[in-house]
């Protein structure tokens, strides 16, 4: 709320960020889709958007991408505003939507063909550019058959090169890879981290954990059409406040005794897994991630000291799973303060430390910046 | 159930042999690419004309509705009416063709409403509304590819009227400057099934209320019968009909006289939908 002024007064001296949102709303109804959402994307990154399904994600991407009008807020992309400035976005940006953007009626040559020409090519051009992204994309055999014919992974492939006819600025994934084996997956993935490689900003949304961890520098995590925390990866999970201490012993007989030691020693909660000689022991991950390596390992010497064998020992993360159910748990176990403006973590330890000066409703932010 | 399983009969393509992009292809691929200038509105629309040709290729079944359905509209009402109306049918078909032509070519119109609410459902409008090209360049590339359907249409009427004793007596220049102005009038009129097209919901209730409009405005004319037979109200109604202008100047011109201000009363009236509804069209479709 303060200050996204501080960006754009910088404006001059550095480039625009991808994608900078202010308050950003948009109404169905009744339905507040987007709620008020902030985001700043730097230039050059991949940035995920991760919700649970109707919690707004693609409505957000629509409004960023022209495709729909904000009701209030105001979002620019590269310091263009998406309504005032519509076409100067348009040529920055391109969609791969959750459905198929391409013509399902035509065959995949003549997709790329027909885009091609509508950005501006020549016949001779647009013909050359469509069999080398058909090549690439593995689908020069399939070129000559409508697309309603491809399996679901020919699809996206279809789709995403048709995004990057000509390689955009900015590439929007909405949910790139719903639907799809794993197989299938893996290759957009791999095709999303060629794009980035060559300087595109991918904007992502999904609703798999995994994806996001794959892909994203930063993560988005956005709920009934808030953004209820932000942060890298390791921000995030720090935030939530749990890493957890695996520990095989080697005889079931001892796990009372190992529990009783990790607890005091931890001063943690210990679950015993339904492996009789498992049990798992969860640290407060708000403290720094070198306390949590330190704490163990003087749990570890407690354990031998007390003379319980241990079979194998895991330090472990909290996985992006665990975050995200912890987020949304907590807006709708308690209202909205959640774990509140907790202050702790790499605070502004991200890429761009400039980031640190823009302060949010503490109400709306789980995590620290 | 049996017909929809058929049509994937032909089954998701496996692509068991592409195992990854190639990294370094796509890299050079996207390197290598250089932003062309934005083409022209007139370039735009005319490919999206030609994405209509591409449909009409791969479901050519959709050209029934421009062929079979012409033919019957022709020899229905010729022989139902001719002998009654114009003691006749020999008669009557030189009075109904061109009215007939100009009435199937209009009905045909409403088509585009369905294309554009079943089109804009998919995912490909909003690649085609993210392009930085001139807005109306796919609304126009529809009509374009419509105006081709119109033509075919035209044609096979032409020539079974012909069969059935048609002989207009503007020769081939008059009937191509009747077709020329049908075809102007029905490009212009088409904006506003565009307009339906976006502005509904379903293609059922696009099909509704297109029948709603076209039937009165199609019957409702001098397409038929003259209109001096009719009572004072109708008459008032029909004598102003776009559609009785343009089924007027269409038979005249192909009965080699040149009605001027009927061809001026169908322009005028074409101005007026594009001006309209062109206009609601394209808020509609940048507010979708």
């Amino acid at each position: 709320m303060t200050t996204t002024d501080t960006d754009t007064t910088s404006g001059p001296a550095t480039d625009p960020p991808a994608i900078e949102t202010h308050q950003l709303v948009k109404v169905f109804g009744t339905n507040r889709a987007v709620d008020g959402i902030d985001l700043r994307v730097p230039a050059g990154t991949v940035y995920g958007v991760l919700g649970p399904n109707g919690a707004g994600k693609t409505t957000a991407v629509r409004m960023l991408a022209t495709l729909l009008r904000p009701d209030g807020g105001e979002a620019r992309v590269f310091g263009k505003d998406v309504v005032r400035d519509a076409d100067a976005v348009r040529a920055r940006v391109s969609l791969t939507g959750q459905y198929a953007s391409v013509d399902e009626d035509l065959t995949g040559a003549e997709n790329l063909l027909l885009l091609g020409r509508l950005l501006g090519h020549g016949k001779a051009a647009a013909r050359q550019r469509a069999a080398e992204l058909l090549e690439a994309f593995g689908l020069a055999d399939a070129a000559g058959r409508q697309v309603k014919n491809y399996s679901g992974g020919m699809r996206r492939r279809i789709d995403i090169a048709a995004s990057i006819l000509n390689t955009p600025d900015l590439l929007f994934l909405d949910e790139p890879t719903t639907g799809l084996d794993p197989r299938s997956r893996n290759q957009v993935w791999d095709i999303v981290r060629a794009v980035v490689a060559q300087g595109t900003t991918v904007l992502l949304t999904t609703q798999y954990l995994d994806e996001a961890d794959q892909l994203a520098a930063r993560i988005a995590v956005i709920d009934h059409g808030k953004v209820i925390a932000e942060g890298t990866k390791g921000e995030l999970k720090a935030s939530v406040g749990s890493g957890s201490v695996h520990v095989r012993l080697r005889e079931a007989g001892q796990r009372p005794a190992a529990e009783r030691v990790l607890t005091s020693v931890l001063d943690a909660t210990v679950t015993l897994d339904p492996d009789p000689v498992a049990l798992t022991a969860t640290v407060d991950g708000r403290a720094s991630e070198l306390g949590a390596a330190e704490e163990a390992a003087r749990a570890l010497a407690e354990l031998a000291r007390a003379g319980i064998a241990v079979d194998n020992f895991a330090l472990g993360q909290p996985s992006l799973d665990e975050v995200f159910l912890a987020l949304t748990d907590r807006r709708t176990g308690d209202g909205r303060d959640g774990a509140g403006p907790d202050g702790r973590g790499p605070d502004g330890g991200g890429p761009d430390g400039g980031d640190g000066t823009r302060v949010d409703d503490p109400t709306e932010r789980t995590t620290a910046r | 159930m049996s017909t929809s399983t058929t049509t994937k009969a032909s089954g998701p393509a496996e692509d068991t042999a592409f195992t990854a992009p190639r990294a370094e292809d796509l890299a050079a691929l996207l390197v290598s690419a250089r932003r062309p200038p934005r083409p022209s509105a007139l370039s735009a629309s005319l490919t999206f004309g030609w994405r209509a040709m591409l449909k009409i290729k791969h479901v050519p079944e959709q050209l029934f509705d421009v062929t079979a359905f012409p033919i019957m509209m022709v020899l229905m009402y010729t022989y139902l009416f001719g002998g009654a109306l114009a003691g006749s049918v020999d008669r009557y078909v030189q009075f109904l063709l061109p009215g007939i032509l100009t009435m199937s070519v209009v009905m045909i119109t409403m088509y585009t409403g369905v294309a554009v609410n079943t089109d804009i459902q998919k995912g490909v409008f909003d690649r085609f509304r993210t392009l930085p090209i001139w807005r109306p360049a796919p609304m126009v590339g529809y009509l374009l590819g419509d105006v081709v359907r119109y033509v075919i249409a035209s044609v096979v009427m032409l020539a079974v009227g012909m069969a059935i004793g048609y002989r207009p007596e503007g020769g081939v220049l008059g009937v191509l400057a009747g077709v020329a102005l049908l075809l102007v009038f029905c490009f212009a009129f088409s904006w506003i099934w565009t307009m339906f097209g976006l502005l509904l919901r379903t293609e059922k209730s696009v099909m509704g209320v297109s029948m709603m409009v076209i039937f009165p405005l199609t019957f409702l004319s001098n397409v038929f019968v003259d209109p001096r037979t009719m009572p004072g109200w109708l008459q008032a109604f029909v004598n102003n009909s776009p559609v009785t202008h343009v089924a007027s100047a269409v038979r005249r011109l192909m009965a080699g006289e040149w009605p001027a201000a009927d061809i001026a009363w169908s322009l005028g009236w074409a101005a007026l939908f594009v001006v309209v509804f062109g206009t609601v069209t394209m808020r509609l479709y940048n507010r979708k």
